[in-house]
């Protein structure tokens, strides 16, 4: 799960990170009385005389596509916040169709000397927690780890120790820190760290991290993932959630406990397993189509279930065809062939709609799409069933 | 002979009084392996559909010599029921439980690497050894017994691997489901190594998928180590990056992790590659004719 940078500043500064201070402004009528009590408001308590208003949205590369604005007066503020306000934001992690901006975060302006960067992940290959320092701020980190390597100071955290005072003074030496800064920076790593742990997030980055002018450490950005599997501990975390900034189809299936990711193509699949679901859809593009989305069912899948990933599949208005692919292992293939006719019934589904089973009771299952009376195309196999969908989705007789 | 477990390994099932505990319990049962009870705190001293039940997984190993352990246990309490059946002597603990927290597996695994306990997933299908002995979800039925070794990341793409080569009369050696997490206790390296030493294993199927570095690893041990053919698939070719495709792993961040680069690491160790996941069988009966 991801969050805005105006909460995941809030939820840092708990932790004792420094940040800048600021004002958040929903949508709504009189937004510019209200951008201009928020300005107003920060600096009679922040004594700032530079504003910068930032969209909030779930992608980076907002200030590049026009979502930051760095403001010297009240008026101008007010005028930025109007336009980054309601405006869809195109940059390279939002993918083509962008994002609308719900909220902007009115801040106090930062006098920068340097900026940095600090991220912290899982590294994977040793299952331990990794901090990682660059004197490269406000580039992207993959940018930097493909073209300078030797810029990225990595320290890994044993879970038994935790995090401890060396850890940072490392970060702190390959940042090029001076002494009271790396004093400095030894407590702000450290409430990072105790953030990344406490609070069960997949990452968090810092980026820039800045030295301000009078040489103190401050959060200027703050991008914040969280655990998926660990929210059920965290229902303080789980309000900060923004639907708003979620595929509604998405949100659709995780309330059924449906893994679904939109794509850009015309086929739809329904398959059990991940690693399948993903294969499925590799299949269609060798065969010359597109899938219109990644579905996994689950091991277990019930009728209903099946059903309502039918229904998710259906709602995206490009599918032209549907695949159902499902090795049946623990799910026989008679359930799963039941569920199918029932949500094509119910749906009245009119797109062609190619069944491929596999596994246990496939017999049994077979004959039940056969007699029933319904469109449904049979496969054997995987490449035949690639095959017949891409046709089907092509307008072609299969 | 086969990897890790076979006819002689004893298995007990923490959480067998759950559903899923239950059903599995009685699969593995029914597929021969010998399954001598499970564990659920508080149940003690019942039998449960035929399973001596016993409070502790310690007390389960002494009173029926288990060696391995299948688990059930929810997300919540999981790594706790690791850790139990380390510190209990389990030579192979498969944890099936998928959804545990991240940083619940990072201290799972760092105490688990301090006894003499292996950790096979967590989320994964488990292991087989086709004849002898299945601890695990997997269908038992489409296993036959042989001599290629199957190794993934994935649940039912890996059915599908092991469902080919039976098709085409290929049978296999032991199949280990590693599983979709992104901290897990077995890697593609630890199973491979053991393919290696084991005579009776000639060839090995290795499914991986996007996400993490797992797969480039595993290939320079094979271009390094691994003297027998190895026929390989990475899933997720067509997966955006940045979205999360339904593992917890499987998830292209910052460039790293693509398929593609997985291939080419792998095709550069001499994998032969499928590209087609209709192929897993095909492609790895060329790579034993050569």
């Amino acid at each position: 799960m991801n969050i805005h940078e105006y909460q995941a500043k809030q939820l840092l500064k708990k932790f004792g990170v420094r940040v800048p201070e600021g004002r958040l402004v929903e949508e709504g009528p009189d937004l510019a009385a209200r951008v201009e009590k928020a300005a107003q408001d920060l600096s009679r308590e922040r004594g700032n005389a530079v504003w910068v208003v930032k969209a909030q949205i779930h992608a980076g590369g907002r200030g590049k596509a026009g979502g930051v604005k760095v403001c010297k007066d009240i008026s101008s503020t007010v005028a930025a916040g109007l336009e980054i306000m309601g405006k869809t934001l195109v940059t390279p992690q939002t993918g083509v169709q962008g994002k609308k901006v719900h909220k902007i975060w009115i801040e106090e302006g930062s006098q920068i000397a340097r900026e940095l960067y600090l991220g912290v992940v899982i590294d994977r290959s040793t299952s331990q927690v990794v901090m990682m320092a660059s004197t490269e701020g406000g580039i992207e980190i993959e940018e930097v780890a493909a073209k300078h390597p030797e810029k990225i100071c990595k320290v890994n955290v044993d879970s038994v120790t935790g995090y401890m005072p060396f850890h940072g003074r490392k970060l702190a030496q390959a940042l090029g820190l001076n002494a009271a800064q790396t004093k400095e920076a030894v407590t702000f790593f450290g409430g990072i760290y105790k953030c990344f742990m406490e609070q069960d997030c997949s990452q968090v980055e810092i980026n820039p991290l800045i030295i301000t002018a009078d040489g103190h450490l401050a959060a200027l950005d703050a991008k914040l993932n969280f655990d998926d599997n660990a929210l059920y501990r965290h229902p303080e975390v789980v309000e900060m959630r923004d639907l708003l900034e979620e595929n509604p189809q998405d949100v659709e299936a995780s309330k059924y406990e449906l893994a679904y990711i939109a794509l850009d193509g015309n086929i739809g699949c329904l398959v059990n397993g991940a690693g399948l679901a993903m294969a499925t859809m590799d299949i269609i593009k060798l065969h010359g189509g597109e899938p219109a989305n990644f579905l996994d069912v689950g091991g277990g899948a019930s009728k209903e279930k099946v059903a309502h990933a039918f229904k998710i599949i259906l709602k995206d208005p490009k599918v032209k065809a549907i695949l159902v692919n499902i090795f049946g292992g623990i799910m026989k293939c008679d359930v799963i062939a039941e569920g199918v006719i029932a949500a094509a019934r119910e749906l009245e589904l009119q797109v062609p709609l190619v069944v491929r089973l596999e596994g246990t009771n496939v017999q049994k299952g077979k004959e039940i799409l056969a007699h029933s009376g319904l469109k449904i195309t049979p496969a054997d196999g995987l490449t035949d069933a690639a095959k017949k969908v891409v046709a089907a989705s092509q307008g072609k007789a299969v | 002979m086969a990897i890790w477990v076979d006819k002689n390994t004893k298995v007990i099932c923490q959480g067998i009084t759950g559903s899923q505990g239950t059903f599995h319990s009685k699969g593995c049962r029914d597929y021969g392996t010998q399954m001598v009870g499970g564990v659920t705190p508080g149940r003690g001293g019942q039998v449960h559909e035929g399973f001596p039940v016993f409070d502790s997984v310690a007390e389960a190993v002494q009173k029926t010599g288990a060696n391995a352990s299948m688990i059930f246990v929810p997300p919540a309490g999981a790594a706790d029921a690791i850790c139990e059946a380390a510190d209990a002597g389990i030579q192979f603990i498969v944890c099936i439980t998928e959804g545990i927290p991240v940083r619940d597996m990072i201290a799972a695994k760092r105490y688990v690497s301090g006894t003499r306990s292996r950790l096979i997933g967590p989320n994964c299908p488990g292991i087989i050894t086709p004849g002898q002995c299945k601890i695990g979800i997997m269908p038992g039925h489409i296993h036959q017994s042989g001599n290629i070794g199957v190794v993934s990341r994935s649940g039912t793409l890996t059915y599908e691997a092991v469902y080919q080569l039976t098709q085409l009369g290929i049978g296999q050696s032991t199949c280990v489901g590693i599983g979709g997490d992104p901290v897990n206790g077995t890697h593609f390296i630890d199973v491979l190594e053991a393919f290696n030493r084991d005579p009776d294993t000639h060839g090995v199927i290795m499914i991986g998928e996007i996400g993490g570095t797992a797969e480039e690893e595993a290939a320079e041990y094979i271009k390094q180590e691994f003297k027998k053919p190895v026929a390989g698939f990475i899933g997720g070719a067509t997966a955006p990056a940045g979205k999360r495709m339904g593992h917890a792993g499987a998830i292209i961040s910052g460039g790293q992790g693509t398929a593609e680069e997985k291939f080419q690491a792998l095709k550069a160790a001499g994998v032969y590659i499928a590209r087609s996941p209709a192929d897993l069988g095909s492609t790895l009966a060329q790579a034993m004719k050569k």
